[in-house]
């Protein structure tokens, strides 16, 4: 199974993100946003976290508009599978590949700290490990995670099952807690918090390793 | 030609930097500050006879998420 991570210039959290596939058994290859296509045969692509184009205008908003992202649109309309982590969910949401939007945190603070998630959902190829409530911890690191959508749409999302996750305690104001959420095929995965910080004992914490673990077999049989 | 692009949270996106703001001023001692609302101007420097609906364009794919903000366009 292969996996694309992109990189964009501010991109931070591409290399471990690679790494959290690799140790998933992915080959994983990285793609640079000018390129024009994703390398042959990719099941999975990685939206990675950092600061692409150093969040002007808006966080996400311009690496929506690069090149590749055009590729990474076509291969979700494919039916490929993708996830968005921080910086990589405001892409997602900005290409409007997810619905809603990231706003300034409520407190206005850049916030890093491991913060407690309750998995909302297990349907999912990332969240199938999980049992649906169960409580995990995760890092955070972001200025504007604030998920926020319409009511009709939060009312979709909490219907449809497309809430992944949801903070314990809200560290940023986001709406009815949301901390990730899927596609309407369950294909794509945004999400504030960085499961490929934890993955690996140096790291102190591998509740997000599970995410991971089971994607090989999982492509393999989609 | 220019043009100058207004963009602001829509009216029920909270907006916690014009509330930091509003307190702010409050605590400057300025009385009666409703409320404050911060967004952007983004002026545009265009060759002449570029339309407005480009520029409403520009807005939709990028300078503007209308999920959360509405723009306004002014030809100067």
């Amino acid at each position: 199974m292969k996996a694309a991570v992109i990189v964009f210039p501010g991109s931070n959290c591409d290399r471990d993100l690679a790494e959290g596939f690799r140790k998933a058994g992915l080959d994983v290859q990285m793609v640079w946003h000018k390129d024009t296509a994703l390398p042959e045969g990719i099941d999975i692509v990685g939206i990675p976290g950092g600061f692409s184009f150093g969040d002007y205008l808006r966080c996400g908003a311009i690496a929506a508009n690069s090149p590749i992202c055009g590729e990474v649109m076509t291969h979700v309309e494919r039916g490929g599978y993708v996830l968005g982590v921080c910086n990589g969910f405001q892409v997602l949401t900005e290409t409007k590949i997810l619905p809603g939007a990231l706003l300034r945190n409520a407190n206005l603070k850049y916030i890093c700290r491991t913060v407690g998630l309750e998995v909302a959902e297990s349907q999912s190829i990332f969240t199938r490990a999980y049992t649906a409530g169960e409580q995990i911890r995760i890092p955070i690191a972001h200025h504007d995670g604030n998920y926020t959508a319409d009511v009709q749409t939060l009312d979709m999302l909490e219907g449809e099952g497309r809430v992944a996750f949801r903070y314990t305690d809200n560290p940023n104001g986001a709406d009815r807690d949301i901390a990730g959420i899927l596609s309407a095929n369950r294909r794509v995965l945004g999400m504030m918090p960085h499961p490929e910080r934890a993955c690996d004992p140096a790291q102190g914490n591998e509740d997000g390793a599970r995410l991971f673990a089971h994607l090989t077999a999982a492509l393999a049989e989609a | 030609m220019k043009a100058r692009v207004h963009v602001m949270l829509k009216d029920g996106v909270l907006d916690p930097q014009g509330e930091a703001v509003k307190h702010a001023l409050l605590g400057l001692g300025f009385e009666g500050v409703g409320g404050v609302r911060q967004g952007k101007v983004i002026e545009l420097d265009l060759a002449e006879g570029t339309s407005e609906d480009t520029v409403t364009e520009m807005c939709e794919k990028l300078l503007a998420n209308t999920v959360i903000e509405s723009y306004r366009v002014e030809l100067l």
